[in-house]
């Protein structure tokens, strides 16, 4: 080394951070491990001295109890998933995050309000539900997609060779932008979405009860979220569908991976990156669709947290890679719903639902701080890479 | 380049069409968009011009004129000889108003014929009533197109006459919308001074300008405008062209000016100001702290409000009888030390995973850390150490012994913010000509070569987190003193971004900038929840920042006062381009490498 002395110094720093690093790391894991002991222990014997030091009126989960949280997680995850799809493939393509496609996904949900509201005055919600579904998913999907393209064109097209930092801090502005323009729109109150039909909204049993099948794998699943795990999927499988089989999706990948090279090929770049927004747009439609069916309120913070929580999960499944996209919301959202009780509780924490936001900040830091190309890995384009 | 002189092509009269069509929906969208937010009738009630014109009505007739003007403004291609602007520029603008003036109308028919109050909350008769100025839908429409054509022309004719007549109409209208809008400001520095009667003399009883001191202060506005027309801009050009020695002495004598300002003005100004001189400090301390972190080295840290609300709640705990779990009841002064401590340990602790991320995700996870911070104040399971949702309360004043800080004397508080803000700005201004600041720069232009220059990035980084996160807490300290509790509410996600926005609108990584940027914005605007000197825009002024943001990021991200380096590094091709076309003017014939190495050469 030529430069031994100068480096001396500075290689004790880092090795300093290194360690603190992976005391970081240890304790997040040892937490985990011990949590999840905890846990265990408390299944198998409620009245442990551990169990009854560290939290006296710890109840350990019935079997029921699991399998609805991860209902829950699953549901939620997969609304994350399509919000992550957006991220995802914007980033695969222009390189930055997209912070404001979470007002996209706002912007579905609140169309979906008052789409539906508008509905349910006149009666057809109730007598004429899948039609009025379809209607709204369309309207939410029409004005999501509108909202990206929109951003796309106005904000994000002239800044495609700046820096990487700038065209960021303008999706921050534009997230901000929206937010508030929603606001001033529609007032600061909190819309609820018109009650479900009761033959949606009950309880069944998945798969259903006439089918022979083992008591312990069967899932008590709520209406509502059976709706949107089944939406979920068949749009997940329609984008793989456009992505992998049409002529637009392979245009898409190859801008992905290479644009000037894409261009040489013929590939009209522009047309194509517009393309990506609109179909990220679309899935978060469909997403804040499903968002207010499930929690039935929507505000103009609504894209906020679930946008951030996506763009987590995008990098969990490793940004750029779809599939991760939707396996990092899945993962994501079971995490959320679950890890509180499971890890958390057990080790004496009060209040525990309160911190399931913590733990998927968490959770993004530990995918970072051990995998930051991700679960599935990174496909990002050449630029990118280097 | 005479020789490659061409005529614009033939389809340039189609292009001029599709641009009217395209401004014009712009400026209908706009329009419609601002009624339907409700921002007309809101600021309607502030009148400008006692009984004729109110600031609702300006808000309104600003856009045709802004958007007349962009819509005429020529294209210049290099290379192309550009038309003379002319008649035909005049109508573009027409058209334009026009169209916006269109969409109003269609406006008014809407709510004369629909209901939609329902999803819309201003769709209300209110809005009705003022676009038609209560006098039907007939005269609404007619007023409308009209005046929006002639306010586009307006906005057109710009670009036409000349430069004088420009700049002293717009010098005039300008400092007239200044003067009646800043209505309580003048008011309060008049009332200082003793100078009462002279706002007598110009404002209304009620509020506003009445009409004769409109004509009066308008045609004196005029004589010194055209008086002093071009000196202005000549002494500006002359303090930016000097350079070295000169260049700082000019700077220490503005320097000081403004500072003597800072020390005399509170004294002469009454509660009101002094309280929104107190925010702008506070905010300022936190920009400057954003500053080093952003501006000079280049990690966005969308978090940093972890570090104002380490602050905040170290001095809550520290100072405050009302601490839940540990209450020393310490001074102040004493305070401070373990504020300070407090934020070097976080600022570490937070720095230390995200140091070695890509740019955009360091962004991402420092929001994410700061979210939870907050969600971990707020939380039931610290609620026994810091209080929870409930806060701390009852956070005793500053004792300094001849006086006491305290929220009820906002002229004392403007004082303490002024001294931090003063060891910051002493810090930065240090800092950035240091060996650890011109790293910093180095790393946030290209860290691979910075560390190949034998840059430590990794301990630089964390340096400039440390240093942001202890202005921060500074800041937040000074908080939880003025403001006497603490809640996890007032450390939202928002602060960071509207900080971000002083910061870049400001100019990034330049002190001077992010002073400007400060008093802009917070001092104008208001910050998150404190009002500013317009306090008709407390409810769009976070769609105003959001739209502040992204404008500057297009047109400007440099920053109003931008830092030179910083600008030279975002406009980088256009240098290029600039030395190429000198290079060529000059004819010489060197190759493009030469003439960069010019440009190069004068960076220095």
């Amino acid at each position: 080394m030529p430069t031994h002395a100068v480096s001396t110094k500075s290689a004790k720093r880092l090795v300093a951070v290194d360690r603190f690093l992976t005391f970081i790391r240890v304790f997040l894991v040892t937490m985990i491990v011990i949590g999840l002991l905890a846990f265990v222990w408390q299944q198998i014997d409620a009245d442990n001295p551990f169990a009854r030091w560290r939290n006296p009126g710890a109840r350990g989960l019935t079997g029921a109890q699991f399998k609805g949280l991860l209902i829950s997680g699953l549901s939620q995850g997969s609304m994350y998933g399509l919000i992550a799809l957006g991220y995802s493939m914007v980033y695969g393509v222009l390189g930055f995050i997209n912070f404001a496609h979470g007002e996209v996904f706002m912007v579905g949900a609140m169309t979906g309000f008052v789409a539906s509201d508008k509905f349910a005055a006149n009666g057809m919600w109730e007598s004429n539900f899948l039609l009025c579904l379809v209607l709204i998913m369309l309207m939410a999907i029409f004005f999501s997609t509108f909202t990206a393209v929109l951003m796309e064109r106005v904000a994000y097209r002239p800044l495609r060779n700046s820096p990487r930092l700038i065209p960021l801090i303008t999706s921050i502005g534009v997230s901000f932008f929206i937010q508030n323009l929603v606001l001033g729109l529609f007032g600061p109150s909190t819309k609820s979405y018109p009650r479900l039909p009761e033959w949606l909204s009950a309880q069944r049993s998945v798969p259903p009860e006439q089918i022979p099948w083992p008591d312990a794998l069967t899932f008590q699943v709520g209406g509502t979220r059976l709706l949107v795990l089944v939406v979920a999927a068949v749009s997940m499988a329609g984008l793989w569908y456009i992505v992998e089989r049409t002529k637009t999706g392979k245009a898409m990948r190859a801008v992905a991976e290479d644009k000037e090279i894409a261009s040489l090929m013929g590939i009209d770049v522009n047309r194509t990156i517009v393309t990506t927004f609109a179909v990220g747009g679309a899935m978060a439609g469909v997403g804040g669709i499903l968002w207010g069916l499930m929690f039935r309120s929507v505000t103009h913070m609504t894209g906020f947290l679930p946008g951030v929580k996506a763009f987590t999960a995008a990098v969990v499944g490793g940004i750029g890679n779809l599939g991760g996209a939707m396996a990092g919301g899945i993962s994501l959202g079971s995490a959320e719903s679950i890890a509180p009780l499971l890890i958390l509780e057990p080790l004496g924490v009060p209040g525990v639902s309160q911190l399931k936001d913590a733990v998927s900040f968490t959770v993004l830091v530990l995918v970072l701080l051990f995998r930051p190309s991700g679960l599935f890995g990174e496909r990002l384009s050449s630029e990118e890479r280097a | 380049m005479s020789t490659l002189a061409l005529t614009m092509p033939s389809s340039a009269i189609d292009q001029d069409w599709r641009r009217v069509l395209r401004w014009g929906l712009i400026c209908g969208g706009v329009l419609v968009a601002l009624c339907l937010v409700g921002m007309p009738v809101e600021l309607d009630r502030r009148e400008l011009i006692e009984r004729y014109l109110s600031l609702g009505y300006v808000s309104i007739l600003l856009i045709p004129i802004v958007i007349g003007r962009i819509a005429a403004t020529q294209v210049v291609l290099e290379g192309f000889e550009s038309r003379k602007q002319g008649l035909f520029d005049l109508v573009t603008g027409l058209l334009v108003g026009i169209f916006g003036g269109t969409c109003l109308t269609l406006l008014i028919v809407a709510l004369d014929s629909w209901n939609l109050r329902d999803p819309l909350v201003n769709w209300s008769p209110k809005l009705f009533r003022f676009l038609t100025y209560e006098n039907g839908i007939g005269f609404g429409a007619m007023a409308w197109i009209v005046t929006c054509g002639l306010l586009g022309m307006l906005g057109a004719a710009s670009h036409v006459v000349p430069t004088i007549v420009r700049r002293v109409s717009a010098t005039v209208v300008l400092s007239l919308l200044g003067l009646s809008v800043l209505e309580g400001a003048v008011d309060d520095l008049s009332e200082g001074f003793g100078l009462d009667w002279l706002t007598d003399l110009l404002y209304a009883k009620k509020g506003g300008l009445t009409l004769t001191s409109t004509f009066v202060a308008g045609a004196v506005i005029a004589v010194v405008a055209v008086l002093t027309s071009g000196r202005v801009k000549a002494l500006t050009t002359s303090y930016r062209e000097k350079e070295g020695a000169e260049r700082q002495k000019a700077s220490m004598i503005l320097f000081v000016v403004v500072a003597v300002l800072c020390i005399v003005l509170p004294m002469f100004l009454g509660k009101i100001m002094n309280e929104l001189l107190a925010n702008v400090g506070l905010f300022l301390l936190l920009a400057l702290g954003l500053n080093i972190v952003v501006g000079l080295a280049g990690l966005l840290d969308l978090g940093y409000v972890a570090f104002f609300a380490v602050g905040g709640y170290t001095t809550a705990v520290l100072t405050s009888p009302n601490s839940p779990f540990f209450a020393p009841e310490m001074h102040f002064g004493f305070a401070l030390v373990f504020v300070v401590i407090f934020a070097i340990i976080i600022g570490l602790v937070i720095g230390a995973p995200v140091i070695r991320m890509r740019g955009d995700y360091l962004a991402i996870v420092t929001l994410g850390f700061g979210e939870i911070i907050r969600l971990l104040f707020m939380s039931d399971w610290l609620s026994p150490y810091f209080g929870g949702a409930q806060g701390i309360t009852n956070i005793p004043g500053v004792n300094l012994g001849f006086a006491t800080v305290k929220g009820t004397d906002p002229r004392s508080v403007f004082y303490l913010v002024l001294f931090f803000c003063a060891i910051a700005i002493y810090v930065s201004w240090r800092l950035q000509a240091s060996r650890l600041g011109r790293a910093w720069m180095a790393i946030r232009e290209d860290e691979q070569v910075a560390e190949a220059m034998g840059i430590n990035t990794v301990s630089c980084k964390l340096m400039a987190f440390v240093v942001g996160a202890v202005m921060a807490a500074f800041s937040g300290a000074v908080l939880a003193a003025k403001v006497g509790s603490i809640f996890p509410t007032s450390f939202m996600i928002l602060i960071s971004i509207i900080i971000l926005v002083v910061v870049i609108v400001g100019g990034m990584g330049n002190i001077a900038g992010v002073m400007v940027g400060s008093f802009v914005l917070i001092g104008v605007l208001g910050g998150p929840k404190q009002p500013g000197l317009l306090q008709e825009f407390q409810n769009f002024k976070l769609l105003i920042y959001g739209m502040l943001l992204v404008f500057m990021m297009l047109k400007r991200p440099e920053g109003l006062v931008p830092s030179a380096r910083r600008s030279r590094e975002l406009h980088q091709e256009e240098f290029l381009q600039d030395a190429w076309l000198k290079g060529d003017k000059l004819g010489a014939d060197d190759d493009d490498g030469e003439t960069v190495g010019d440009d190069g050469g004068e960076e220095e």
